[in-house]
């Protein structure tokens, strides 16, 4: 019981933190004053159209991008709060190899094209100490077949996959090291609808199984509704509208937040 | 208080930016509160409402003023003013709702989108699985519609996949946006049924329902939107 507590607890503190984040190039903000918390297990769908500062923001937030204002902190393994900006190079890399996963909008971005699928999730086992040839090879079936790809298909080289499975196979190299938290930057965008489907579906049962928290940044708001709890707009660099995804979509308040959902062509 | 669902002068407008800053009054003064194991039935015309205070007490809407409160997990919650982690808490565990419309996600099985809630608070897949089954069966969703996803079923069987995906959790507080809109005098008995049966586990629910047979046959208590009718 005190431990049931205790996860409770952990899951009421803040797994990342934003505050008074922002970035400029030169006079030029892409950027600014963005704050907010994301929790263990939630789901955050960033929103707006090209050029509003999604895909900056999503960089400032994985550290791949040094903000010009403010600080992105999270919570490490051990339930300490740390600056990203202050982190040594072992957190640094244990962060990218392990704690967290980023899904690239093109696989060839997350992948790498030449070597088998197999060894493309078993790499980032080998990178976190599994020496084990059979154990590594059998997490990464066990994980192809969790997104769905045929096992037959373990031995061929991803350029050898379409678009679709390519993406399927890059979740897979993300989950394996089962991360607490996952970026995604526009995970459907490139694919057909019913490839989308497919995959939207997969996502989605993953990331309630696993518990994962995820950032996911997209301008299609069906891809928002369907994957996110809570939504944040925007636009010209700043954060307009947030709330309940459902509240924000059904019941917008801002006049450009009305303006995209108004502008969804029906089915 | 023992009342699960606890509203004082709540309110909402919207205002329509796309159409010249349109304020478009909807609901205002709206005070009402639901006891456990009772049914109240919202009555008016189409467009005084209804439908709008049923989606503020499940968080849907926001609310511009006043109060909603809810009592979940034995403690009393203002979901006007609640933050989304509350909200969603509230709706894991607390209010359960029934749209009009099956808002289908593609490629899933009827049968996994009834089980879904069960699932989510934690129920193994078979046993969730299971229970969903008795309640298709008893809706009439024939077994061999199970394995499909119900976004090609016919408006009356998604509805009837919706009702049971809503009945299936034991959620002490329920909300029915027109239940029996589309179904056939025998499904209608049926929810009718299930209705009585969760008004027997105690369930508070909030319901809107047009025809007068049925509206007859589940409510405790009528309250009549129009008095709610904002000053426009």
């Amino acid at each position: 019981m005190a431990d049931n507590n205790a996860a409770v607890q952990d899951n009421d503190q803040p797994l990342l933190m934003a505050e008074g984040l922002g970035k400029t190039y030169g006079r030029l903000s892409a950027c600014r004053d963005v704050s907010f918390a994301l929790y263990p297990g939630e789901v955050l769908a960033i929103v707006g159209e090209s050029g509003s500062g999604k895909s900056t923001l999503l960089q400032l937030l994985s550290a791949q991008l040094a903000p010009s204002a403010g600080k992105v902190s999270y919570r490490m393994r051990d339930g300490v709060m740390r600056d990203l900006a202050a982190l040594g190079e072992a957190e640094r890399r244990f962060l990218f190899r392990t704690d967290w996963g980023y899904v690239h909008q093109d696989p060839v971005l997350g992948l790498r094209m030449a070597v088998s699928a197999g060894a493309n999730v078993g790499e980032r086992l080998m990178a976190v100490g599994w020496n084990h040839y059979g154990r590594i090879r059998d997490t990464a079936t066990s994980w192809l077949e969790r997104v769905e790809i045929d096992i037959e298909r373990i031995d061929d080289a991803p350029r050898t996959y379409s678009g679709g499975m390519r993406q399927r196979l890059q979740i897979a190299r993300n989950l394996v090291t089962e991360p607490r938290l996952v970026f995604m930057d526009e995970p459907t965008g490139g694919l057909d609808v019913s490839v989308q489907a497919r995959l939207l579906d997969l996502m989605r049962n993953l990331v309630s199984e696993l518990g994962l928290a995820a950032i996911v940044v997209t301008h299609d708001l069906a891809v928002a509704r369907l994957l996110s709890h809570r939504v944040m707009v925007m636009k010209g660099g700043r954060v307009i509208e947030t709330g309940l995804t459902d509240q924000v979509l059904d019941d917008p308040r801002e006049p450009y937040t009305q303006l995209l959902v108004s502008s969804i062509l029906p089915a | 208080m023992t009342a699960m669902i606890d509203i004082s002068r709540a309110e909402k407008t919207f205002t329509m930016h796309l159409q010249g800053g349109i304020e478009l009054p909807v609901v205002s003064g709206v005070t009402f509160q639901v006891e456990p194991g009772e049914c109240v039935v919202l009555s008016g015309p189409s467009g005084a409402g209804k439908s709008s205070i049923l989606k503020m007490i499940f968080g849907n809407y926001r609310c511009d003023g006043g109060r909603i409160g809810i009592r979940h997990q034995g403690a009393l919650v203002d979901l006007a003013s609640a933050e989304p982690r509350q909200i969603l808490s509230v709706r894991r565990a607390t209010i359960g709702y029934v749209s009009q419309f099956l808002r289908a996600v593609p490629r899933v099985a009827t049968i996994d989108v009834v089980a879904e809630p069960l699932i989510s608070n934690g129920m193994a897949r078979p046993e969730a699985q299971e229970r969903a089954g008795q309640l298709l069966r008893r809706l009439n969703i024939p077994e061999r519609l199970w394995a499909l996803p119900p976004s090609t079923f016919s408006g009356g069987e998604q509805q009837r996949v919706n009702i049971a995906r809503g009945f299936i959790s034991d959620l002490p507080i329920l909300l029915l946006d027109e239940p029996t809109a589309s179904l056939d005098a025998a499904n209608r008995a049926v929810v009718v049924e299930l209705i009585d049966q969760k008004k027997r586990a105690d369930v508070a629910m909030v319901a809107i329902v047009h025809d007068d047979e049925i509206r007859h046959l589940i409510a405790d208590r009528i309250v009549d939107v129009t008095s709610f009718a904002s000053a426009a």
